[in-house]
């Protein structure tokens, strides 16, 4: 069907995008031009504008039409095993009618101008992004039903797009979409206003879990790059040796030592950054080899003395003795209903707990790495980052750079979890490919470094007062929660939770409690702390469920009743009245995400049924429930454990039940879930992160062990809530991770009777 | 010195201490062999020596001499060993860095032994950390890898 008139518009469109544009296959990209948003067509409003870049939905940026009929969809979102680099595209493929075997996908550039937001966190990629790519699929599809009608010089209305190819319903002829390739490129982007969605009866792969993720072959094969695997030609590699304590200096090192090992060809220094020094480099001395050995090797020879700075004088036995002090005084009320001393002091029983929780540290299992280029002044990056186009910014600052002389190139995450959202190990790369003249660099994180030198998951200690009246109702609420900021990076230490954190399960809970009165007590951050997969919903959620555990157990009542009472009955909690800033709703709007107890209810019902609460259990078994609203999607858990009389822990079983509204792929929402049981299980029985003298005590997975095959949550059943399209899509990375800790502490008191307050586990049990 | 890898004939000269890892990632871009912790704790670098799954992190250069070496890239010519067919058919991998290692892992047990118990599963995969915490899938492949071998 092709002529030679369209095929040279193709080779002209192809040449002329291919130039600057994201696509290197080869394929036909469709005539770039700026279409700006319009949320018309959104069924509902989501954050997802008022993020750095917003939101991009045009065709002529995301799909690429080639003429032997392969479709090439760009996703501009990181990969880091959520799945959202198959999901996203998936979308569009299923809203314009293409043939998914017949798909491509490629990784954007970071570039936020171009393709929207693309910082991968805040378990957002679905939640912000399934409208516009459906809208998207949809300009795509309707585009190609206008090519065929005017190839055809029939009505639009005529034609129908139908599995890849366009059909002519009067006639019952049909046009194949390499074949529309050509003319279908020229065309503008419609309206916003005149497209029109798929009914979600006719989904293809939308919400019905059988698409596999784009790179499991690759997986399978060894063929997936990751940026540690990036090979760039006449690459060198670096190691750097980082101060023990943040904001130490470089005193000595033997510069002479580390260049006598074979292999080696320079020595750098790199400086460091005072607080808040945002994501900048820890500084330190580099070495930079002809293999990563021999740069290994080379740091050993250094023999780095530090003058270790204000922070020497971290230690985390002290800090949490400072903690426990100051979470038992009043502090600075961040939400209050009612008078919580009234009733406290007129209480039948007062009931008092504190929680702590340590640091912890996200371990993926790719360390950081990245390499740099610099050539005719401009940058290279390859990375594995969450932050593509942050990266990008960061990047050009430190090299002296415009953003558009840097090219971020994103690579496989081996993980993230919040550790790759900060780009200081890409800064590192930028500084030493400079100091070598721009020669390609690739910085190497081992293991220790990753350990030693994270944005640490914060420390915590709460302590919770609940008030009685004689018929055992609870009618008071006090609650401490003490914690230093990630916002220390960013600003002046604030020194106690910001709205952004007190927003991450705390100053939203809907218990139904009318004295209710929600109070931070200040604690300075002496490291650099940071983002980990579901933030301080891990510790407010582990305090406030296990408390609502420990007060049924006080009262001789069934746990999960009691949950549901604290609940109280199917409402939208609205605290934006009583909170004291503001509350921070993980940056969506409240009325397509209020807090909603009818699905926090239902998500602790269906969890309980599921997990036949309330069934006869083997001696030395409990389960323990716990539910929490987090990233606006609502989780419940049901852990069962299995404790022998050495008091060793094991999980034969675990029942989540999830209401993240619509669901994308159901498949990798079970992975999620699934995964979230292992590192929930991981930071409540195993991990922690401890400083003496402002050093990190832990190293490698001897000393900071996470869950192993075989020592528990290998049964997780999750039983996702139905939903339809209209339903807002929410998180779900993150979501699964916050009830886990409490429902697993709630189960080990029903096996044992043995409460435990400080985490993680450890040797608790058998002490 | 000699080294076999992937039925390929290799000379080596260097620093004989040297991780075999950093042979295969550095020097032959054989990077399905992962750097996960260096110290033979995670298994993100298991390949096989003379058949046997080891941790290439902590088995140094010299220790490979005159032996033959295979890697993910090696395990099957097509990707469709039974444990890699297996691994894609439970839809095990979530970021998927370990997963080279965990499948030369299960590999490299179900050659010694081609019918193992859930403890001789466990017991073998033990050592490859994953992170994503896709266990439970991991132990139905090799369950079912096994009854396909």
């Amino acid at each position: 069907m092709k002529n030679a008139k369209s095929q040279a518009i193709v080779t002209n469109v192809s040449r002329r995008n291919l130039l600057k544009g994201v696509v290197g296959t080869g394929g036909l990209v469709l005539a770039a031009q700026f279409v700006p948003a319009n949320i018309a067509m959104a069924a509902y409003k989501t954050g997802a504008e008022g993020m750095p870049g917003g939101v991009v939905w045009d065709p002529h940026i995301f799909v690429s039409l080639d003429p032997s009929g392969i479709v090439t969809i760009v996703t501009h979102r990181s990969e880091m095993g959520t799945g959202s680099r198959t999901s996203l595209p998936m979308v569009v493929a299923d809203e314009m009618e293409a043939d998914w075997s017949k798909v491509k996908i490629i990784q954007a550039e970071g570039n936020e101008q171009k393709y929207g937001n693309q910082d991968t966190d805040g378990s957002r990629s679905i939640r912000h992004f399934i409208q516009p790519m459906r809208t998207c699929g949809a300009a795509a599809r309707q585009m190609l039903e206008h090519a065929a009608a005017l190839t055809w010089g029939v009505s639009d209305s005529d034609c129908r797009a139908e599995n890849h190819k366009v059909i002519h319903g009067p006639t019952g002829r049909s046009l194949g979409y390499g074949e529309l390739a050509a003319a279908a490129s020229q065309l503008k982007t419609p309206d916003q206003k005149s497209l029109t969605l798929k009914d979600p009866s006719q989904f293809r792969y939308i919400g019905k879990g059988q698409v596999q993720i784009t790179d499991l072959r690759d997986i399978t094969m060894g063929k997936a790059n990751y940026a540690q695997d990036i090979h760039v030609p006449g690459m060198k590699y670096a190691v750097v040796a980082r101060p023990p304590v943040v904001l130490g200096q470089v005193k000595t090192f033997d510069e002479a030592a580390a260049m006598k090992v074979p292999g080696v060809i320079k020595v750098v220094k790199i400086p460091s950054t005072p607080m808040p020094a945002v994501f900048a480099p820890l500084g330190g001395v580099a070495v930079i080899a002809d293999s990563t050995w021999a740069a290994i090797k080379g740091r050993e020879a250094l023999k780095v003395t530090w003058d270790d700075g204000p922070n020497k004088t971290y230690n985390s036995d002290t800090y949490k003795a400072q903690m426990q002090a100051t979470a038992r005084k009043p502090g600075k009320i961040e939400r209050n209903e009612g008078d919580v001393d009234k009733a406290l002091a007129g209480a039948a029983k007062v009931v008092e707990h504190e929680y702590y929780i340590p640091h912890g540290v996200h371990v993926p299992m790719e360390p950081p790495a990245a390499v740099v280029q610099i050539k005719d002044g401009k940058a290279e990056v390859w990375a594995c980052v969450q932050s593509p186009g942050g990266t990008r910014g960061d990047v050009a600052k430190v090299l002296g750079l415009k953003p558009d002389d840097v090219r971020v190139n994103v690579t496989l995450l081996g993980g993230g979890f919040g550790r790759k959202s900060k780009c200081d190990f890409v800064q590192e790369a930028a500084i030493l490919s400079k100091a070598m003249g721009g020669t390609p660099v690739k910085v190497v994180w081992t293991r220790e470094d990753d350990i030693h030198h994270s944005f640490y998951h914060s420390v915590s200690y709460q302590h919770v007062t609940a008030g009685l009246d004689k018929d055992n109702k609870v009618v008071a609420w006090r609650h401490r929660s003490v914690s230093p900021s990630l916002m220390s990076n960013f600003m002046p230490d604030p020194k106690r939770e910001s709205a952004l954190e007190l927003g991450l399960g705390l100053i939203d809970t809907p218990f139904n409690v009318p004295n209710l009165r929600l109070e931070t007590g200040e604690a300075v951050a002496q490291t650099r702390i940071g983002w980990f997969r579901s933030v301080n919903n891990i510790p407010h959620a582990f305090a406030m469920q296990s408390m609502v555990a420990e007060l049924a157990a006080e009262l001789g009542r069934d746990p999960k009743d009691f949950l549901l009472e604290m609940i109280g009955p199917p409402r939208i909690v609205d605290p934006r009245k009583t909170v004291s800033s503001e509350l921070w709703n993980y940056g969506d709007p409240w009325d397509t995400y209020p807090v909603d107890t009818a699905r926090t209810r239902r998500v602790v019902e269906r969890a309980a049924k599921e997990a036949g609460w309330g069934r006869q259990l083997p001696k030395g078994h409990g389960l323990g429930i716990a539910v929490q609203r987090s990233f606006l999607t609502y989780v419940a858990t049901v852990v069962e454990v299995a404790v022998d009389d050495k008091g060793n822990i094991t999980v034969p079983r675990v029942d989540t039940a999830i209401d993240c509204g619509f669901v994308v792929n159901p498949e990798r929402v079970r992975s999620q879930i699934e995964g979230a049981a292992v590192m929930g299980l991981s930071l409540a029985k195993l991990n922690q992160i401890t400083f003496k003298d402002g050093r990190v005590q832990q190293s490698n997975f001897h000393d900071y062990q996470v869950l192993r095959i075989g020592q528990g949550a290998m049964d997780v059943r999750t039983h996702i809530i139905a939903a339809t399209i209209d339903d807002p899509s929410s998180g779900v990375g993150e979501p699964g991770v916050p009830p886990f800790a409490p429902a697993f502490i709630n189960a080990v008191f029903a096996a044992t009777g043995k409460r435990i307050r400080n985490l993680p586990v450890g040797d608790q049990l058998s002490a | 010195m000699k080294v076999k890898v992937n039925q390929q004939e290799r000379s080596y000269d260097g620093d004989p201490q040297m991780p075999l890892m950093w042979y295969l990632r550095d020097e032959l871009a054989l990077t399905g062999t992962k750097f996960g912790c260096g110290a033979g704790l995670c298994g993100a670098c298991t390949v096989h020596v003379d058949g046997k799954a080891v941790r290439s992190c902590v088995t140094v250069m010299q220790d490979v001499s005159d032996h033959s070496v295979t890697t993910i890239e090696g395990l099957s010519a097509d990707g469709n060993h039974p444990v890699q067919k297996a691994w894609r058919a439970a839809n095990v991998p979530q970021c998927g860095y370990c997963q080279c290692g965990q499948i030369m892992s299960a590999a490299g047990l179900l050659a010694e032994n081609k019918n193992p118990s859930d403890d001789e599963i466990l017991a073998a995969m033990s050592g490859n950390i994953c992170r994503c915490g896709c266990y439970q899938r991991i132990f139905a492949a090799v369950k079912s890898a096994a009854k396909g071998a």
